[in-house]
């Protein structure tokens, strides 16, 4: 064990360190200062940021092989680093607000992005599986942050039992995966399939098993129960803080270890990865219809967006595609971020202390009272439809083309006519928040609000520049064995 | 000397009942213990496999899938706990506050 | 193979047998007046109340809770016992991390109050 291997996880270790750190130091402060906490938090995710754009460029393996950074690696870490900082933002005033121990979420957010930067960096089953608990089990606690209400509670409790019930698929799947190959390295898994001694009925198992695992985490159809009812009862900060940074750690693990391990039963996996993916984008629009809440429409929004996420990732087994797809993966979630952050800010602001405030309805005259929440709002939905000229439209734009870069005319097709069907019901906001009626009240704290018009505007401007932002995502290269 | 396939069977079997139990039973605690009995079910082949390869490895493993689920336990029983306090049951079939 | 577990055998069937026969003499011969102090299931312990199988209060739950994560840590300190002479320094300065992981959970329950029994 040498220096270079911690130097492999140090933005993972400042954030693990940072959030014990603040866990202690939270004991010390009297309960009027509080507020301290998050803004020590926020330092620690600037200070894990700092450290991972110096890390930047760096290509090597850690602890035996057991961990890696890349390109991917770095890209991924700064997405999910901005995305944190982003939720402690958010979190700072709703928190108080509400009554919640913000001083523990926020700690408790550090520790679990540390788990999120390992899972992405993991080159071994058994550390993806441990980064995958480290992350879960700090975000069921924080689902059941709002103690003595009752669906915050269920929420956590529902989360708890389905996420752990993925986990024992994907453990399972290891299992099955080291019997087949002897190795839960990724390189040795690789090595071991190209030389043949592989028992192919294990490793067809394993592979299924660990699909199964990443699905659920990831919301995909048929393992996407839990999302609606987490997103809805979670604390808002959270609930956004967890619709982006699970979906960006899950994501990037799936196209990692696929990518790097399992090109090889391509021909097997990815009609099962396309049929996940038409039936992700059309339950997930199609349910996001008939919501009136407007946490379970974001939460199907999510499933969906899962869904387009995974089409693109579907011909991972052509060597020429795959780096496109990761691409295009990679691209999307930037658009994904900044939208989500957006509408969630907006969400936070809006909602009541009592609980209330969470009906589509009640945005009515949203737009006349709170124009800057408004217009953020609209950014968001408008660039979750995929409209020019925002981000999402750049991204939904790259990965149907990498889709039918794939020759998968008809699931691309799938995709194009959900994308159709879901500027329904994202409109139905804008309409409700610029065209009825209405005395809709929303607070109006500085963060909260700086997070809404600071995303919205990242989504609108960002749109201009695109082809940089390929480019950066293109360099975003994975280390192969 | 038992036949290594003898253990994954039995590791498969205890698997698959972990998962129904989990879908089909209705108490929380039960499910719970449902998922323990998966995670154990992954130690056990975990275990075999490094019999059959002779490999310290995976034994290694075993270890830290304990201790992970050491942690689960501690975060599921504190939120039965929770719920218990609120609604003086665990029942799955009553967690029905979340709907849309 | 096999012979070497023979000792084991014997002293497993020793011990049944030697057990069975210190209480069948024991209840033989052994004097028998009982008295309701005696028929007690603990005879020298607190005086039962209440039905066996009444609820326990939560607070054992957190007891339960704190007992199994700090137990489940011994896993870790056997092996590292056993290899500590070939771990080294650096394994000594992990053990060291590891042990003040720990040691921050402790405190965090214990100024949380989790270890106050009232």
């Amino acid at each position: 064990m040498t220096l270079s291997d911690f130097l492999t996880l140090l933005p993972a270790i400042v954030l693990l360190a940072w959030g014990v750190i603040m866990l202690v130091v939270d004991l010390f402060l009297p309960t009027n200062r509080k507020g301290i906490t998050p803004l020590l938090s926020g330092i620690g995710a600037a200070a894990g940021l700092g450290v991972n754009f110096a890390l930047t460029g760096y290509s090597q393996t850690g602890f035996n092989g057991m961990v890696v950074l890349d390109g991917f690696a770095s890209f991924t870490n700064t997405l999910l680093l901005i995305s944190s900082l982003f939720a402690i933002m958010l979190s700072y005033d709703y928190m108080r607000r509400m009554n919640i121990e913000r001083s523990e979420c926020c700690a408790l957010m550090l520790i679990s992005t540390a788990g999120m930067m390992i899972m992405v960096q993991a080159y071994d089953l058994i550390v993806l599986f441990l980064a995958l608990e480290l992350f879960s089990i700090p975000l069921y606690v924080m689902s059941g942050l709002v103690r003595g209400k009752i669906s915050s509670e269920e929420a956590a409790l529902k989360y708890f039992l389905l996420g752990a019930f993925s986990s024992a698929f994907l453990l399972y799947g290891v299992a099955f995966l080291y019997g087949a190959t002897m190795h839960t390295n990724l390189a040795g898994i690789v090595s071991a399939i190209q030389g043949g001694a592989v028992q192919t009925v294990f490793l067809m198992l394993g592979v299924a098993l660990l699909l199964v695992g990443l699905a659920f985490k990831l919301a995909v159809v048929p393992f996407h129960s839990w999302a609606p009812d987490v997103y809805q009862g979670a604390p808002t900060p959270v609930t956004g803080w967890m619709s982006v940074s699970v979906k960006i750690a899950a994501l990037a693990a799936l196209l990692r270890v696929f990518v790097i391990a399992f090109p090889s039963v391509a021909a097997q996996i990815s009609p099962v990865l396309g049929v996940l993916a038409a039936l992700t984008m059309i339950v997930g629009n199609v349910l996001a219809l008939v919501q009136t809440d407007i946490k379970r429409l974001l939460a199907y929004s999510s499933i969906a967006s899962a869904g387009y996420l995974l089409m693109a990732f579907v011909p991972y087994g052509q060597g020429e595609v795959a780096s496109d797809s990761i691409a295009a993966g990679l691209f999307y979630m930037i658009g994904y971020l900044f939208a989500s952050f957006a509408a969630w800010a907006v969400v936070a602001a809006v909602e009541k202390e009592d609980g209330k405030g969470l009906q589509i309805a009640d945005y009515a005259g949203l737009a006349r009272r709170h124009p800057w929440l408004a217009v953020a709002m609209m950014i968001a939905m408008v660039s979750y439809i995929g409209v020019p000229p925002t981000l999402g439209f750049w991204g939904k734009f790259y990965l149907f083309r990498t889709a039918l870069e794939g020759g998968l005319v008809w699931l691309a097709l799938i995709g194009l006519l959900t994308s159709l069907f879901s500027a329904y019901y994202y409109l139905r906001v804008v309409v409700v928040m610029f065209m009825q009626p209405g005395e809709t009240e929303a607070r109006r704290e500085v963060w909260v609000n700086l997070l809404a018009v600071v995303s919205a505007g990242a989504t609108l401007l960002l749109a201009f520049i695109p082809w940089q932002l390929l480019d950066l995502a293109s360099t975003a290269f994975l280390r192969f064995p | 000397m038992v036949p290594a396939s003898y253990y994954l069977i039995l590791s498969v079997v205890l698997f698959v009942l972990g998962a129904l139990g989990v879908l089909l039973r209705r108490n929380a605690l039960v499910v719970f213990m449902s998922l323990e009995m998966m995670f154990n079910a992954s130690n056990l082949a975990f275990i075999t496999f490094a019999r059959m390869y002779n490999a310290l490895s995976a034994q290694v493993v075993v270890f830290f899938v304990m201790t992970v689920a050491a942690a689960e336990v501690a975060i599921g029983l504190a939120l039965m706990v929770e719920i218990f306090r609120s609604k003086r049951s665990v029942d799955i079939d009553q967690m029905n506050t979340l709907k849309g | 193979m096999l012979t070497d577990y023979l000792p084991l055998v014997v002293i497993i069937v020793f011990s049944v047998i030697l057990a069975f026969l210190v209480v069948a003499l024991g209840h033989l011969f052994g004097p028998k007046r009982p008295s309701e102090k005696k028929s007690m299931p603990y005879e020298s312990g607190m005086v039962p109340y209440g039905p066996g199988q009444r609820r326990m209060t939560v607070r054992y739950y957190l007891i339960a809770v704190l007992f199994i994560l700090f137990d489940i840590e011994v896993v870790f300190f056997l092996p590292w016992a056993v290899a500590f002479r070939d771990l080294g320094l650096p394994g000594f300065l992990l053990m060291v991390a590891f042990v003040v992981v720990l040691e921050v959970a402790h405190l965090y329950a214990w100024k949380k109050g989790a270890l106050e029994w009232e």
